[in-house]
């Protein structure tokens, strides 16, 4: 079916999804929890720059990460000074990218979960004895989890499928940046790559579909109230 | 040990007000819906803050404005029985009469209050599988497992059928009589505040 090439593909792009998700995710958890619990100036703000990648052009956030990583750039030089390591062209790029563009998604999914946790649930918590942190271990969390992982799952998808803001941000760098999207992109640039693309192409619908269909059966097991825990 | 409460909440154009004091035993907060009975229970639980006023419970200051006290509701040790049950959906019943117990404290035996409230055959389940008169049974066991210092009992007698009704009333006198705690019960029914209350208020 595949040669090793091509599953090599499929790896790394699996592997830069799970990455990006994985490392997003507890920032997209407190931007949700700030966004559906905070009362602070600003928020509106918050909001809308944390829903910017939905709406920007992914050429534009590309090359916006490249302004930041890049060796002089504001986030690139205290990597460089700090660890030495540059993200440009490497496949912790590609998770960057893929991060940032999958947030918003995450973030969405997150927030609305713990919105619907029922906030007298909370203060029947901390009469009982619980501190804020307590009631946030043992209730808050637990009921928002549905949401958190088909946040996830969402996100994972759609970090799978990223091509501009990668392309732009760390180029196409067979088996280092070359993801699923950008490998089928090339192929297409290719004459006689006609095969590879539908294969890749087809792996490409059969992971995002997994996804989406793992991500809906979460969230209607939450919705009736059946929990994960 | 009794309530010694004033306090003052500004609610748009009306104000909720309520003065207890030498409220030892049980005390009924009585009057018609909207009066914000509720209220003045969610003030001394801390989960709403007074304009003004004080809230004592024996010898404790859990609220003063002048003096700018304002415990945290986990630092109060309210028994608070809501109108609605509002157990954890997420724990069995056993895990929700124990969520605010801690070993080695307090006098409330586990197994007697679970025995007392006839709660032995519902502990491994949901609580979304409880009837109304269960769910109430296990928040009063949840309440009185988190070893308080006083209880706040918003309605513990509606949406009971008659028989439930005489079950809970009776528990709430053994709980006025045997426990000595102080108890701030809110009730828009004239018999039932007459019947267990020490004395009634009306707001």
């Amino acid at each position: 079916m595949l040669t090793a090439e091509e599953w090599g593909i499929v790896a790394l792009s699996l592997k830069v999804g799970g990455v990006a998700v994985l490392v997003s995710l507890p920032l997209a958890f407190a931007l949700a929890w700030l966004l559906a619990r905070g009362r602070f100036p600003g928020k509106v703000v918050l909001d809308a720059l944390v829903h910017l990648p939905l709406v920007v052009p992914p050429v534009v956030t590309g090359w916006l990460l490249l302004l930041a990583f890049a060796p002089a750039g504001p986030i690139g030089s205290w990597l460089a000074s700090w660890f030495g390591v540059s993200l440009l062209f490497r496949w912790t790029g590609a998770a960057v990218a893929a991060g940032v563009m999958a947030l918003p998604l995450m973030v969405r999914a997150m927030r609305l979960s713990i919105e619907s946790v029922d906030q007298r649930l909370e203060q029947a918590a901390r009469t009982l004895g619980a501190g804020r942190w307590r009631t946030f271990r043992t209730v808050t969390l637990p009921l928002s989890l549905p949401g958190v992982i088909a946040g996830v799952v969402l996100g994972f998808a759609r970090a799978l499928g990223e091509f501009g803001a990668t392309i732009t941000f760390v180029s196409n760098v067979p088996g280092e940046t070359q993801t699923l999207p950008l490998a089928i992109y090339a192929a297409l640039q290719t004459p006689g790559g006609e095969a590879l693309v539908l294969r890749l192409a087809g792996v490409s619908v059969l992971l995002s579909l997994a996804a989406l269909i793992a991500s809906e059966v979460i969230a209607r097991r939450a919705g009736r109230g059946l929990h994960v825990l | 040990m009794s309530f010694d409460i004033d306090v003052a909440l500004r609610r748009g154009d009306a104000e909720i007000a309520c003065r207890i004091a030498g409220g030892d035993g049980l005390t009924v907060l009585f009057g018609p819906s909207g009066a914000g009975k509720t209220s003045v229970l969610g003030m001394v639980a801390g989960l709403l803050e007074p304009d003004r006023g004080h809230v004592r419970v024996g010898s404790e200051t859990l609220f003063d404005a002048a003096l700018g006290v304002d415990l945290p509701p986990e630092q109060r040790r309210a028994g608070y029985v809501f109108q609605e049950p509002r157990l954890f959906p997420h724990q069995r019943v056993r895990a929700n009469l124990l969520y605010g117990w801690r070993a080695g404290q307090g006098t409330v035996d586990v197994d007697e209050t679970i025995a007392l409230l006839g709660l032995v055959d519902l502990l491994d389940r949901w609580p979304r599988t409880l009837s109304g008169g269960e769910a109430r049974r296990v928040a009063i066991g949840r309440a009185l497992l988190s070893n308080p210092r006083f209880l706040l009992l918003d309605e513990p007698l509606s949406s009971l059928d008659r028989a439930r009704r005489e079950e809970i009333m009776r528990l709430i006198e053994r709980l006025r009589d045997a426990l000595g705690l102080p108890i701030l019960m809110v009730t828009h029914d004239r018999g039932e505040a007459e019947r267990l209350g020490s004395r009634i208020v009306e707001i």
